[in-house]
C-alpha cells in the first residue's frame, strides 16, 4: 500500500478547519515540513492567498500543472481548462459532503417529508420481498 | 420650659394601624412577542395537554399570549391561548390571511363567573371527573376558522399530514443542532 496523493505544488486541498472551512485550494508553494502556501484561486473558490498548516487540510485526487509560486491569474486559467471545479462536485467526497450540509439544514416539515418517504421506501421493498 | 422636637410626649395606648404605601405597577410595555412567531407560523406545543402538537399560530394577543388552532379536524387542537415560552417556532408559514379573527381576545377566554361552590359542597360532591362542555358559540367559531384554514392547508403538500403528526425526539436527535 504505497502513498499516491503527495504535498506538491498544484495539489487540490480541502480545508477541513478555520474560517474557509470547506473550501477547495491550490498548493502553490511549500514553506516548511508544517506549512504550505495556497492559493483558492480567490476568484473561484473565495480563498485568498495565505500559509496554511498542513492539520488545516486534506488532500485530494487532483493534481494541475501549476508553477512553483505561480500567480493568482495563472492558477485560475489551469483550474478552468480542468474544470477541476465540475470534477470535485462529481466525487462522491463532495457529494456526502453535500449531503451532510443538507441533513442539518432541515426544517421540521422537511424532516417529516424524509420520514414519510422512508416509510414509502420500505414499504416498496417489502412488497418485493415479500414477492 | 422644655420644647418637644424630637420625641412626643403622649403616645396612643394601642399602635395606629397606618395603611402602607401601595405600590402602583403600571403596565406600560406590551409583551415582546419573538420575531420567529408571526401570524400563520406552525408552532410546536411543548408542555400542557396539547404537548407535541403542531399548530398553527393566529395572532398574539393583548395579555402576550398566542392565539392558536389545530386546525381542529386535523389534530384536535381547538382555538386556545398559548404562552409563546412553551412553543417552537417552525419556519413553515400558513396564509391565514382569509381567517377572520379579529373577534377573539383575552375576555373571549375568560373562565366564567358562575361556577363557584361553596366549600362544603364541594367537598361532598362527586370525584368523578364532570366532562367538558363546549359552548355552541365556540364549536360555531372554530368551524368558521378552520374552514378558511384547511383551505390553505390543503393546498400545501404534505401540510395536512405534517399538522397531524405530533413532534418527538428520537436518541439521535440533538435539539440544540437541529433547524426548526
Amino acid at each position: 500500500m504505497t502513498f499516491t496523493r503527495f504535498m506538491q505544488v498544484g495539489r487540490i486541498v480541502l480545508i477541513n478547519y478555520g474560517p474557509e472551512e470547506g473550501k477547495l485550494a491550490t498548493v502553490v508553494d511549500i514553506v516548511d515540513q508544517n506549512k504550505c502556501l495556497i492559493d483558492g484561486p480567490a476568484d473561484i473558490t473565495g480563498v485568498e492567498r495565505q500559509v496554511i498548516s498542513y492539520t488545516r487540510i486534506a488532500l485530494t485526487d487532483f493534481l494541475i500543472k501549476i508553477d512553483k509560486n505561480a500567480k493568482s491569474k495563472d492558477v485560475e486559467k489551469v483550474w478552468e481548462e480542468e474544470d477541476i471545479s465540475g470534477k470535485w462536485e462529481a466525487t462522491s467526497w463532495a457529494k456526502k459532503l453535500a449531503s451532510r450540509k443538507r441533513r442539518v439544514s432541515l426544517s421540521d416539515f422537511d424532516r417529516f417529508k424524509v420520514m414519510v418517504a422512508k416509510k414509502q421506501k420500505a414499504a416498496i421493498i417489502a412488497k418485493k420481498m415479500a414477492a | 420650659m422644655t420644647t418637644d422636637t424630637k420625641t412626643p410626649r403622649y403616645y396612643p395606648a394601642e399602635d395606629i394601624k397606618r395603611p402602607r404605601k401601595k405600590h402602583v405597577l403600571v403596565k406600560q410595555n406590551p409583551t415582546k412577542i419573538r420575531s420567529s412567531i408571526t401570524p400563520g407560523t406552525v408552532v410546536i406545543i411543548l408542555a400542557g395537554r396539547f404537548r407535541g402538537k403542531r399548530v398553527v399560530c393566529l395572532k398574539s394577543l393583548d395579555s402576550g399570549l398566542l392565539l392558536v388552532s389545530g386546525p381542529y379536524k386535523i389534530n384536535g387542537v381547538p382555538l386556545r391561548r398559548v404562552n409563546q415560552v412553551y412553543v417552537i417556532a417552525t419556519s413553515t408559514k400558513v396564509d391565514v390571511s382569509g381567517v377572520d379573527v379579529k373577534s377573539f381576545d383575552d375576555a373571549y377566554f375568560a373562565r366564567s363567573k358562575d361556577e363557584k361552590k361553596g366549600e362544603e359542597e364541594e367537598f361532598f360532591a362527586d370525584d368523578t371527573p364532570k366532562p367538558a362542555v363546549v359552548s355552541d358559540q365556540r364549536k360555531k367559531d372554530q368551524k368558521v376558522v378552520d374552514d378558511a384554514l384547511l383551505k390553505t392547508i390543503s393546498a400545501v403538500d404534505m401540510l395536512e399530514g405534517y399538522l397531524a403528526a405530533s413532534f418527538t425526539l428520537n436518541s439521535k436527535d440533538k435539539p440544540h443542532l437541529m433547524k426548526f
